[in-house]
């Protein structure tokens, strides 16, 4: 894992490390969740930081630092946003809705 | 040297899927995506198992490069049209690998899988098999590829571009926010490097920005058009983006990709690392 580049599989269950940021949550549209959607996790600026694709299940996973983020979501049938703070090391959920 | 000539659409693709000669390869670390759906007719290159040397840090040699490209049914004559996952990191990157070893007709699909999958074109999961040929491989073209201890050469006389983001570049993090944060190196940067993150040359669906907006982003960040350059990033498959940009679209002459980047130099003892946003240096 260490080595590579491409995202883990995106929402099975996972340990936090100690100090870890995770930001995570699911992609939606107003029929349920979304796999196949591009989520870019954008600072506090709005510059790009990463992205991942969602699960199946719609799910998505970051591990990023404590700050002001905002999640990006594009998907065939929309595209959408939002926003999440984390103060701190732990899981912060955020779900993103697409139209 | 035009974009014409080492980009294609996705509109062309689509159009030019049967052409004869015309080799559609998708390129990933993990190829789960392909197995799912691909675009037709494209073959799979797996780029951790196929094009890394299974024991050495290094790539496939020579002679396992034309074994590979040879069983993939790619011959010398054909174009090959690039395109992956991750906005065509790994594209990039076997784009960058393919002129190392002199395939020369080698385009990249703008925007990869993503530009592809978000206009709705097809994608299936019909097995792909192209008869054998006999490729033959160059020598690597070094004048590409940037070995460490040029790279600690370079330091204060030559571009050094860093595009990992900018909390990496710093160290902050060590490698990019949708990975484990578990690597052991030291953090930070290699000094006099300027930090422009890959994704600033590409738009939100993945394709590259325009030439000329390019030409400013690099501007503005202190590159030095008359200098040499050596790209990096964490493993070197970024950085192929960015040599993409600096090399194929904006046409500068003498830029290397580092592939051993941060992970290599952010081990080796006794080098110079820097810490923080380096813009106050």
């Amino acid at each position: 894992m260490s080595d590579g580049c491409g995202a883990p599989v995106q929402g099975v269950d996972i340990e936090v490390g100690a100090g870890e940021v995770v930001l995570t949550g699911k992609v939606s549209t107003a029929d349920g969740p979304v796999g196949g959607a591009f989520v870019r996790l954008l600072d506090s600026s709005g510059e790009f930081t990463a992205e991942v694709v969602s699960s199946p299940e719609g799910d998505f996973r970051f591990y990023a630092a404590p700050g002001t983020w905002t999640i990006r979501a594009l998907h065939r049938s929309g595209n959408g946003e939002a926003s999440v703070s984390a103060d701190g090391p732990g899981v912060h959920p955020v779900s993103v809705a697409v139209a | 040297m035009s974009r014409e000539d080492v980009l294609v659409s996705a509109a062309w693709s689509e159009e030019n899927l049967n052409t004869p000669g015309v080799v559609f390869v998708e390129v990933d670390e993990d190829t789960t995506a392909y197995d799912g759906g691909h675009i037709p007719g494209a073959v799979k290159v797996d780029w951790k198992n196929e094009l890394q040397d299974p024991v050495r840090r290094d790539f496939v040699d020579r002679a396992g490069f034309e074994k590979l490209l040879s069983a993939k049914g790619i011959s010398n004559d054909d174009t090959v049209v690039l395109y992956g996952g991750n906005n065509n990191w790994f594209a990039a990157y076997a784009y960058w690998y393919f002129k190392l070893y002199g395939h020369d007709a080698v385009k990249l699909l703008d925007g990869g899988r993503k530009k592809w999958e978000l206009d709705g074109r097809p994608l299936d999961k019909e097995a792909v098999s192209r008869p054998a040929t006999e490729y033959k491989a160059q020598e690597q073209n070094l004048a590409i590829r940037a070995f460490r201890d040029e790279v600690v050469d370079a330091i204060g006389n030559k571009n050094l571009v860093d595009v990992r983001s900018p909390d990496e570049f710093s160290g902050k993090l060590l490698a990019p926010a949708h990975l484990p944060q578990e690597q052991a190196q030291r953090a930070g940067h290699i000094p006099s490097a300027i930090n422009v993150p890959w994704s600033k040359a590409a738009n939100e669906d993945g394709t590259f920005k325009s030439d000329e907006e390019l030409a400013e982003i690099y501007g503005e960040a202190g590159f030095d058009g008359s200098r040499k350059t050596i790209a990096y990033c964490r493993i070197g498959e970024r950085s192929s983006h960015t040599w993409f940009a600096l090399h194929e679209l904006l046409g500068h002459e003498d830029v290397k990709n580092y592939d051993g980047s941060w992970t290599e130099y952010g081990s080796l003892v006794g080098v110079p690392v820097e810490l923080g946003s380096g813009k106050e240096a």
